[in-house]
């Protein structure tokens, strides 16, 4: 914004080293600047023995205006010139009455303890000693939780597990049909152009059907499910946390674990493996419409190709590890939702961090699951 | 006071509050007297919403104890938390209701859970609960659709479903009009006047303090503790202290101690 200048300053030396500084017009924001400057250069170049500075003529001062004077006022004084304000309204008095100067020269307070990079790397260290201790800590409650309901079942709020069970399963066919149906196109694209150099077009369906079922249905079903349910699970008890309906059900004799989590839990294990399943078939139709329409292979030879790669076994892992990775999203996204602390920020963390921590969980399991099933 | 014939419900012993490296308050000690309205007073930031959650077992205590009905409940198992759990109710600030069930079913909630009442008994208890708090017809309304009195009274009476003998306030009158407030600080009246029950409010309405309070406590940020206790109409034509003057009259404190 260019400053306009809107106001004037008239200076009338008086004789004896007084000045007499006569202000009009407006004294306001937009000029601040410029009139603690022009003031400034007034005095310095006149050195007077004593300023009067008349406001009688001034028409309008705002509260950026009334700071502009009292500046002038402390340069004045920084010479030891003495400042005298003349014909001053009772409104220009009342809002520099407003202005606290101690205010203006106060250091801002400390918010917080600095602390130096050893301090921080410390207390980062000890942050995540402490995450590990409460995600532990949290699965166990879960676990013994999951064990109660299984001895009484009666106990599980059933019908928030089907609720779950339509929002985390059934909405979500649609996204793990498609990516799993592109995937499968993509692995039997990109394979094909090599296989089909050595007449091996046939082996692309054993490729995509080995690669579905053991490795990339689970884990690519696993990752959308953190996505879209394990981020729901934290927004959702993280919001509860900040509304005080977690405090609510503590005291009224509720486990919250039980009431909240074990539903989300429960639903997320019956989901994830039949969403897995599900993923495999489109996976595999994916590669079928490269294989039929690229390889020149028949929906038979492909199917066949594909029945004798994939065994009962391997379909039945797979399922273990999507049980597995269910309970590690649901499980992950309740637990940063009860460590949701303070507003709307907090919820915002917690969900980013549900789904950083539920993918990074689900690549390492699905690492110790691939040692695991070598050698048994 | 005749507290000589009245039985403590609530004993806080040498209570501290710590978070982090922060202590909020220390060596708080005070009793709770069965069918009084108990008022924890102070301005903002100095911990009484914190101290109510101590009590309630929300919080772990640093050091101290609290006892309620002679359990300490800083110590208590599962099963003796869970059994003082039922005997209190809690009325949060914001309500804290289940923003996914209607009223009728935040209020059922601890009846359908506790007591194997079957349903049609259930729904009477509903109702008259929800009378109670002048809610009558609002069952079938989701949390999102109250104001934000409706909610704090919608509150009141799922923290009523099972007649518990101490209720616990979170601000009752933050954040309302001063008629609602009125209104509810007339209901908190009615229920100890109807029960019974004992009430320990958390406020800093001095409106609703005179109006409900038979005995307070105010807490001071700076000293971190208790600095005034009694009834408040005597502490506010009597006391001495400078700190409890000021609040009681609403007059600001320079940094002396002096009004300003």
């Amino acid at each position: 914004m260019d400053t306009q200048k809107t106001y004037n300053i008239h200076v009338r030396e008086e004789g004896g080293g007084r000045v007499l500084l006569s202000l009009s017009g407006r004294i306001e924001v937009g000029n601040l600047h410029l009139f603690v400057s022009e003031a400034e250069d007034l005095i310095h170049k006149m050195s007077p023995g004593s300023l009067r500075v008349d406001l009688s003529r001034v028409e309008y001062l705002d509260s950026a205006g009334a700071l502009g004077l009292l500046q002038m006022e402390d340069r004045a004084k920084a010479r030891s010139i003495s400042l005298e304000f003349v014909s001053v309204t009772e409104e220009a008095k009342r809002i520099m009455g407003l202005i606290n100067r101690e205010a203006l020269s106060m250091k801002p307070l400390v918010s917080e303890k600095k602390s130096n990079v050893i301090e921080q790397i410390g207390e980062g260290s000890l942050r995540i000693l402490n995450d590990f201790i409460s995600i532990m800590t949290f699965l166990g409650d879960l676990l013994t939780a999951l064990g109660r309901s299984f001895f009484r079942p009666r106990a599980v709020r059933w019908e928030d597990v089907f609720f779950y069970l339509k929002r985390a399963g059934v909405e979500g066919l649609p996204i793990v049909g498609l990516i799993s149906f592109l995937l499968g196109l993509i692995i039997a694209f990109m394979s094909s152009l090599q296989l089909k150099q050595f007449g091996a077009s046939i082996y692309v369906a054993s490729l995509v059907g080995v690669a579905m079922v053991s490795e990339l249905g689970p884990i690519m079903t696993a990752i959308i499910v953190a996505g879209r349910s394990g981020s729901a699970f934290a927004a959702e008890i993280g919001t509860m946390k900040v509304n005080e309906e977690v405090d609510a059900l503590v005291t009224m004799g509720f486990d919250p674990t039980h009431f909240l989590a074990v539903p989300k839990v429960l639903a997320a294990m019956v989901a994830v493996p039949i969403l897995t399943l599900y993923s495999d078939f489109f996976g595999i139709g994916g590669g079928l419409v490269v294989g039929v329409l690229g390889l020149d292979l028949t929906v038979y030879t492909y199917v066949q190709e594909t029945m004798t790669v994939i065994s009962v076994t391997s379909i039945f892992k797979s399922l273990v590890k999507s049980v597995v990775f269910a309970v590690l999203i649901a499980g992950i996204g309740c637990q940063r939702g009860f460590q949701v602390r303070g507003g709307a920020q907090a919820v915002g963390s917690a969900t980013t961090s549900a789904v950083v921590a539920g993918i990074f969980l689900i690549i390492v399991t699905d690492s110790a699951f691939a040692i695991l099933f070598t050698y048994i | 006071m005749e507290r000589s014939n009245r039985k403590p419900i609530i004993v806080v012993e040498d209570l501290t509050a710590r978070f982090g490296g922060d202590t909020i308050f220390q060596n708080v000690s005070f009793e709770v007297y069965e069918g009084e309205i108990f008022v924890i007073l102070g301005g903002s930031g100095c911990g009484k919403s914190t101290l109510m959650k101590h009590m309630i077992g929300l919080y772990e205590t640093a050091s101290g104890k609290v006892l309620i009905h002679g359990v300490d409940i800083t110590k208590a198992d599962e099963r003796q938390l869970k059994k003082i759990r039922l005997d209190i109710g809690v009325a949060f600030q914001s309500g804290g209701l289940f923003g996914s069930m209607t009223l009728a079913e935040n209020v059922a909630l601890p009846l359908q859970e506790y007591t194997g009442l079957p349903r049609e008994a259930i729904d009477l208890v509903v109702k008259m609960k929800l009378g109670m708090v002048n809610l009558a017809g609002y069952e079938n309304h989701l949390p999102e659709e109250l104001s934000g009195g409706m909610k704090k009274r919608a509150g009141l009476a799922r923290a009523m479903a099972l007649d518990p003998t101490v209720l616990f306030f979170d601000e009752p009158s933050a954040g309302l009009d001063p008629i609602s407030s009125a209104e509810l600080d007339s209901l908190i009246k009615s229920i100890r006047a109807g029960i019974g029950t004992t009430m320990v409010i958390v406020t800093h309405e001095l409106q609703s303090i005179f109006n409900i309070a038979d005995r307070i406590i105010m807490l001071d940020k700076e000293a971190k503790g208790i600095i005034a206790e009694g009834d408040p109409r005597w502490l506010r034509d009597n006391s001495t202290d400078p700190r409890v003057k000021a609040f009681f009259n609403r007059k600001v404190l320079d940094q002396e101690g002096k009004e300003t």
